[in-house]
């Protein structure tokens, strides 16, 4: 079963790290990357440009509006994901647990409800 | 149908092992209850069965086949024609196999995926037989919310695919805690009920207790499940004395002894000793200060003393502002209560503990042996702004009209 592991940090604490903290923890990244391809559980992942780069779109009654930003200022911000397989929420709360941003951010573990795309 | 415990322990065996064999809670359920009315129905003509768990799981699990492939023919369910597709030979039903569904079962309930509120009502729902408008009436719920956090509680096992299973070694310690917490959430729910009527609700803190027992048995090398254990049963050995005939809370320093049920208290000591030997957590030492209460004849024989070094432990463990001013009664106790007031005033000089009447309440107390009746009296007012119990304000208004007869006088 595929679940989606949603990586909510802190854009502010990230902007304190030195550059040096900030390479440490890019290495984190790919290390965990390629455990989690080795162990076949990866699908896809992708980090995200921060919230400032967003464009949040919506139509309501026909007219559309486009707006600078997240949808919402929050907290924490969705800042990448990845998208894996497992066997159940217990090997997935595993893989979570093991993300470097766990440290100080959160996980959103979801189910993903597969439907057939269009390849 | 309404079970009496030895038939709901049953059930709740029969249910565990279901739950294993049809991977649904909601089928499980229907197939037990079927299960149970078959042999309502074949038993007393039949006699019962040389294996009757057998019988009944077997019985369950045919009928869920039967009800899926009726189903299955009215509508196209993929995941209901996948389990008739698995072979329906005989399957052997041992006692340690069941043993493990029902801790499978308790881990299962008390993930910590699910909200605290949906482990302890799945936990009452399943592994104690009690219905939804119990569970609902318990904790003050009307019975619809019950009834739909149950329901999205199954529903997140199945979607989320929370596993049935017992957590491996590396996780059990940390899953064990989730597990005994919720029972003694239970416990206290029943012990000290937050609001309403009743203070005790002694049908809680059976269940409680039992589940602690079915931990135990199943984890025996857990000395903190003893520990949780014997603290529930020292504790719960004083529910007859803690209120009089009229629902008046009645403190532990006054309540008649011989009252204390005696059994409890001598299974609760003996699983102490046992808890402490195989290594020491906050249950097990806050049982071992129940079990320092339980040992003294009269309120004057209590070993003060000894209550305050356990609490010191405590702190030293599971440091709470709660346990902080437990211990302060006991500080109270063998220092005097101005040395107790000393003790509040670090408390309430960090701001912790706002909210909560005990505070006060304990300031009055202390105030009230010193005979400041200005200051008992100030204080008792706050702790009866903030109590929400009815028989704790009962208390409360009780000390208050005291203080203030001395203060006028």
């Amino acid at each position: 079963m595929q679940y989606l592991l949603l990586i909510y940090g802190n854009e502010k604490h990230y902007g304190t790290l030195s550059e040096a903290e900030q390479n440490k923890l890019m290495q984190e990244y790919g290390a965990y990357t390629k455990s989690i391809a080795e162990s076949g559980n990866l699908r896809g992942g992708n980090e995200l440009d921060i919230t400032t780069r967003a464009t949040t779109v919506r139509v309501r009654d026909g007219k559309r509006t486009v707006t600078d930003g997240p949808f919402a200022e929050t907290k924490e911000q969705l800042g990448g994901y990845y998208l894996v397989e497992a066997k159940d929420l217990d090997e997935a709360i595993g893989l979570a647990a093991r993300i470097p941003s766990v440290r100080w951010g959160s996980i959103e573990v979801r189910p993903i409800i597969p439907h057939d795309m269009p390849s | 149908m309404d079970f009496d415990p030895i038939c709901r322990e049953e059930a709740a065996r029969v249910l565990a092992t279901l739950i294993r064999l049809l991977g649904s809670f909601d089928l499980a359920e229907e197939a037990t209850q079927d299960a149970f009315a078959a042999a309502l129905e074949c038993w007393p003509r039949q006699g019962v069965p040389s294996n009757p768990r057998a019988w009944l799981i077997s019985t369950g699990r045919h009928k869920a086949i039967d009800a899926l492939r009726r189903r299955a023919r009215l509508e196209d369910k993929r995941e209901d024609l996948l389990l008739l597709a698995a072979p329906q030979e005989q399957i052997a039903i041992e006692d340690d196999m069941v043993g493990d569904d029902r801790l499978r079962l308790i881990f299962t309930c008390c993930h910590p995926a699910l909200m605290i509120e949906a482990q302890v009502a799945l936990t009452l729902r399943t592994l104690c037989g009690l219905k939804t408008e119990q569970i609902a009436r318990a904790f003050l719920v009307p019975v619809p919310t019950m009834a739909q956090r149950l329901v999205r509680a199954k529903q997140k096992i199945r979607d989320a695919r929370i596993p049935y299973r017992v957590p491996p070694a590396e996780e059990l310690g940390e899953r064990l805690a989730a597990v005994m917490l919720v029972v003694y959430l239970v416990f206290n729910e029943g012990y000290n009920a937050a609001s309403g009527e009743a203070l005790i609700r002694g049908e809680l803190c059976a269940e409680a207790i039992r589940l602690g027992r079915l931990i135990c048995e199943l984890l025996p090398r857990e000395s903190e499940a003893r520990g949780l254990l014997a603290l529930m049963l020292l504790q719960d050995s004083r529910r007859s004395a803690r209120t009089s005939a009229t629902g008046e809370i009645i403190l532990l320093e006054e309540q008649d002894r011989a009252l204390w049920n005696q059994a409890q208290i001598r299974e609760g000591l003996a699983l102490v000793e046992s808890a402490l030997r195989g290594g020491s957590g906050p249950y097990s030492v806050q049982a071992a200060i129940a079990a320092v209460h339980a040992r003294a004849a009269r309120a004057e024989e209590t070993d003060w003393p000894q209550i305050l070094a356990l609490y010191d432990v405590l702190l030293g463990m599971q440091p709470s502002p709660v346990i902080e001013l437990n211990r302060a009664v006991a500080v109270a106790m063998v220092q005097g209560p101005l040395e107790g007031l000393r003790v509040l005033g670090e408390i309430e000089a960090r701001g912790e503990l706002r909210g909560n009447h005990l505070l006060p309440a304990a300031r009055g107390d202390f105030s009230r042996r010193l005979q400041r009746w200005e200051e008992a009296a100030e204080a008792y007012r706050a702790a009866l702004a903030l109590a929400g119990n009815d028989a704790e304000r009962r208390f409360l208004a009780r000390r208050l009209a005291e203080a203030e007869s001395h203060v006028s006088s």
